[in-house]
């Protein structure tokens, strides 16, 4: 019966956010991957879930005060009543069954959408390093040694697990419709594994402030087929540039709201060396004296 | 001679700088000019700056605290503008470096110099008369700790006429705010404000904690204190474990600055994430520090108000010390996209979780106070159900993040920017009003305008509303903090929805100025003559209203809680005929001289003037060491005085002969 009435409960759920989505595109409210629905359903469940004392509370929160006016002297006036065993317990029982039923989800579904978790599938998954630099983000695709700079392409269907570094401060790498965020740090490697499902271009963006130029920081983000996937990496390997370290080295100069680039060609361990911090950027007054490369903004961004 | 300070600091080329600076040097000159006019000066030294009365001490800080919120509301003004009209091919009018001084400015200001002063603030009005005690434990001390809290709020305000403030955000995140990264001087303006304010708040932690522990009157059990001493005193306790945390990271991120060390820096094995985890370690109790007093202040509220005893004394009690205690162990729920591991994150986002326990439960307990009881809707009322209604939704969204997967796509989106100031604005900004006016006629004598006060909490309540609803649907959009520019068509809209919340509340910010003003202007009609204008419950409604300098001519023994209602059923005669002298701390200026002298410290490390840094620390130095040789530290107020203070306020009963 409870659960019967719980299920009922649920399939309504959704439709706040149904209405809402009608209004105005809700990233997060209409992900394009398994893993961002299973967000979404920890965000409706446990919103669902809390409604259940928070509307009741507000709703007391102006009834009473209203219905106990000074000016209604018909209500009931007990100016020493303070205490009572069983409203207490009760008081004390409807937070801490909500509670226990919040950190029962918490246990399953951290566990479950831990960004460091395999997606389990038939397909092998792709591997794509991701490197925060200022202001835009590098992407190695090391099966095919050819690199991107702010666009990545995914076959629809296919795990994707995103290791991921920083070249400079702290970073969050982040599609919001596909999903879990992580930190990018330098000299450390995360890993997040995401899934497309739906196709279409996604926005990729570092959510966590690190800078001059880190509104320009975006990415895109293009879920396609497989055979689409093919011919696009065959399109980013037929560039003749190669990302080489005096070619890195140029990149890592501070720049924002950068074009999106191609490279054919890319050292194999770059990732590996960026992450030993082998290709560590000069000194900050070498910094200063760049420009920045971007279709709106223009003029020196500096780190100061 | 002068380190790095050149006449190049001072940011003339710009406009926008410039006239702000200009402002403030006009405000200051008008209020200088003012004080010599009316011949001023050493009434303000002798019964102000030097004073070591609690009540002048508290009222120092609301000032201090107000002035603040002016300065950090118009930051948000600036944000909200900027943001509104950022899109697409637009720029806006603040370039990026800008922008990021503004909210890192914003943030620093609104928790250490609006937020921070205005609790102490109340405490230091309020906390001794609760307590029937005649001042804090360390009188001098307290006024040291306004002063070096003071020095910092000058700092953060000269960071924009000399130099530039930290773009780091008002955390300060490492590896951002290292030197590599933020190689001027702003940084260092925020690490000095911080640390020399915060060793103020230390001190005012220590100073409330013995006066709590040790000043009580007689008989006043812990169980019989009123709530806000009791939230006071778990917020001390947080203060004094949480504040030397702050310290010390700020030392070692200063160490990484000026002596090239390497705790926090990406190479040479420092170690940024320590950073984040160090400076939340502080910074979550520090959320806790803040709200506490606030549910302190409600507490004495809604019993007021409803007339009517508070409804679960003991549980309230209990809830409070187990928000603090808890607070101490969710640090790690400000990052869980850091990839700590799902057991950690699990561990965290749960003790999250059940710290809504004690807080719902102290919902319940407000509310239940209200049922079967007399609501008078005046405004500490007003702002105590909106924060009722605000605080709840506040809540449900943080739990809502501490969820690691929800956080996952939540964490940095203007989502979690509306969730705090959901709790900051509806927790501690109207519980700081709530208490203000609630608390008005016992601080200055006089009530503050009901009309405009009214007034005010809608303007606030509704522009919170309209400034932060749109912040939520726009972090579900993806939009995430801190953006100077975005070129998404959809956000467009509700950031101009924000702003016109911001211009909502901009108007209640006007009409609390104007509350003031005419409040002040109209004080003869609404002075209390009763000392007890709401019917209180707490001994500081049983003395006269302003509180007299020694606060009670005879200390209160205490039977009950709610110990002044007790009197009043029992009916005490507050008259009294025989008077004794009253011993009393003399006002000192050495408070005054060491913050001042830190302040020199502070500015000659800011700008690498390392002559100057040693004058100001042996000025310190020598300060202390001459204050403890000095012997003509107390007097007595006479009995004599003492009866005609009294006398004025009728409490002067015919001597039977």
């Amino acid at each position: 019966m409870k659960r019967n009435l719980w299920s009922r409960f649920r399939r309504f759920l959704p439709l706040p956010a149904t209405l809402l989505l009608a209004g105005c595109h809700m990233a997060l409210l209409d992900p394009a991957g398994p893993i961002g629905a299973a967000e979404r359903s920890v965000l409706f469940t446990a919103t669902g879930l809390m409604l259940l004392v928070v509307v009741p509370v507000i709703v007391l929160a102006i009834v009473i005060p209203w219905r106990y006016r000074a000016s209604n002297t018909k209500a009931e006036y007990q100016p020493e009543w303070s205490h009572s065993n069983k409203i207490e317990a009760v008081m004390w029982s409807i937070p801490i069954a909500i509670v226990t039923v919040l950190a029962v989800i918490c246990w399953r579904t951290s566990h479950e959408l831990d960004p460091f978790r395999p997606i389990p599938s038939t397909h092998k998954p792709v591997r794509i390093e991701a490197v925060a630099m200022d202001w835009k983000w590098l992407f190695i695709y090391p099966g095919h040694n050819v690199a991107t700079v702010n666009e990545i392409a995914l076959p629809v269907g296919v795990p994707v697990v995103f290791h991921i570094t920083s070249a400079t401060v702290m970073n969050s790498f982040f599609i919001p419709r596909l999903g879990s965020q992580i930190y990018a740090m330098a000299n450390m490697q995360t890993a997040d594994n995401l899934v497309a499902s739906v196709p279409g271009t996604y926005r990729g963006i570092s959510a966590n402030f690190s800078g001059g130029g880190f509104s320009g920081m975006t990415f895109k983000v293009k879920a396609m087929s497989e055979s689409d996937y093919q011919q696009w990496l065959a399109r980013v390997g037929s560039s003749t540039r190669t990302l080489d370290a005096k070619e890195y080295l140029a990149l890592d100069r501070p720049s924002s709201n950068v074009p999106v680039s191609y490279y054919g060609h890319v050292n194999p361990d770059l990732f590996g060396q960026i992450l030993m911090g082998k290709l560590a950027a000069g000194r900050a007054d070498v910094l200063a004296a760049t420009t920045v490369t971007s279709g709106a903004k223009t003029g020196a961004l500096r780190r100061d | 001679m002068f380190g790095k300070l050149t006449l190049s600091a001072i940011p003339y080329t710009n406009p926008i700088i410039m006239g702000a600076v200009a402002f403030m040097l006009i405000c200051a000159l008008v209020i200088l000019g003012a004080i010599t006019y009316l011949g001023k000066w050493k009434y303000l030294w002798t019964e102000w700056l030097t004073s070591v009365d609690h009540k002048k001490i508290g009222i120092m800080y609301l000032v201090l605290a107000s002035i603040m919120l002016l300065r950090g509301f118009a930051d948000a003004i600036m944000m909200r503008v900027q943001q509104a009209l950022a899109y697409g091919s637009n720029m806006g009018y603040l370039p990026p470096g800008h922008f990021d001084q503004v909210f890192s400015a914003h943030g620093t200001i609104m928790i250490f110099f609006m937020a921070m002063p205005f609790i102490i603030g109340l405490m230091n009005c309020i906390l001794p008369l609760q307590l029937g005690a005649r001042d804090v434990a360390f009188p001098l001390m307290n006024n040291l700790s306004f002063w070096l809290t003071a020095a910092g709020a000058v700092l953060v305000n000269l960071s924009l006429a000399v130099g530039n403030f930290s773009h780091a955000g008002w955390l300060g995140f490492a590896p951002l705010s290292e030197l590599h990264y933020s190689p001027g001087v702003g940084v260092d303006y925020w690490i000095w404000a911080l640390q020399i304010s915060g060793i103020g708040t230390t001190l005012t932690g220590v100073n409330f904690i013995a006066t709590i522990l040790k000043m009580r009157a007689p008989g006043m059990t812990l169980m019989r204190m009123p709530i806000f001493a009791w939230t006071s005193l778990c917020t001390n306790i947080l203060i004094v474990a949480a504040f030397p945390l702050l310290t010390v990271t700020l030392g070692l991120l200063t160490m990484d600055r000026y002596l090239g060390m390497h705790f926090f820096t990406n190479s040479l094995g420092g170690d940024p994430m320590m950073y984040i985890n160090l400076i939340w370690i502080w910074g979550h109790p520090e959320v806790y520090i803040l709200m506490l007093p606030l549910f302190g202040v409600y507490s004495e509220v809604v019993p007021t108000f409803s007339g009517k005893r508070l409804f679960g004394y003991t549980s309230m009690v209990y809830a409070t010390m187990a928000i603090a205690l808890l607070s101490l162990i969710v640090w790690l729920h400000h990052f869980f996209t850091m990839g700590n591991g799902a057991n950690v994150n699990t561990f965290f986002g749960i003790t999250t979780m059940i710290i809504a326990v004690p807080t719902g439960v102290k919902i319940f307990n407000w509310l239940l106070t209200m049922y079967r009881g007399r609501v008078r809707f005046e405004a500490p009322m007003l702002w105590t159900i909106g924060f009722l209604i605000t605080f709840t939704i506040g809540g449900m969204s943080g739990v809502l993040l501490a969820e690691p997967p929800a956080d996952f796509v939540l964490h940095n989106s203007l989502f979690l920017v509306a969730h705090f100031h959901n709790v900051i604005i509806g927790g501690v900004v109207f519980g700081v009003f709530a208490g203000i006016s609630y608390w008005a006629p016992k601080i200055f004598g006089f009530r503050l305008n009901e009309r405009l006060g009214r007034a005010a909490f809608w303007c606030w309540f509704i522009g919170f509303y309209v400034a932060f609803m749109p912040l939520y649907a726009l972090g579900l959009m993806g939009a995430t903090r801190r953006m100077d520019h975005y070129d998404v068509a959809a956000w467009h809209p509700l950031f101009i929805v924000a702003a016109v919340g911001a211009a909502i509340i901009f108007a209640g910010v006007i009409l609390q100025v104007a509350q003031v003003v005419v409040s002040i202007r109209q004080r003869e009609q609404t002075r209390d003559l009763t000392g007890d204008p709401w019917n209180g419950r707490t001994l500081e409604w049983s003395i006269p209203s302003p509180a007299p300098a020694y606060n009670f001519a005879r200390i209160p023994v205490v039977r009950e809680r709610d110990a002044f209602w007790d009197m009043k059923q029992r009916g005490v005669d507050l008259k009294s005929s025989t008077f004794v002298p009253i011993h009393m701390p003399r006002n000192k200026a050495a408070g005054f001289i060491v913050a001042g002298f830190a302040f020199v410290v502070a500015f000659a490390m800011i700008w690498h003037i390392w002559w100057m840094a040693i004058v100001g620390l042996a000025g310190v130095i020598g300060t202390l060491i001459r204050h403890a040789f000095d012997d003509d530290r107390d007097y007595h107020f006479g009995a004599d005085e003492v009866r005609r203070v009294e006398g004025l306020h009728g409490r002067v009963q015919a001597r039977s002969v």
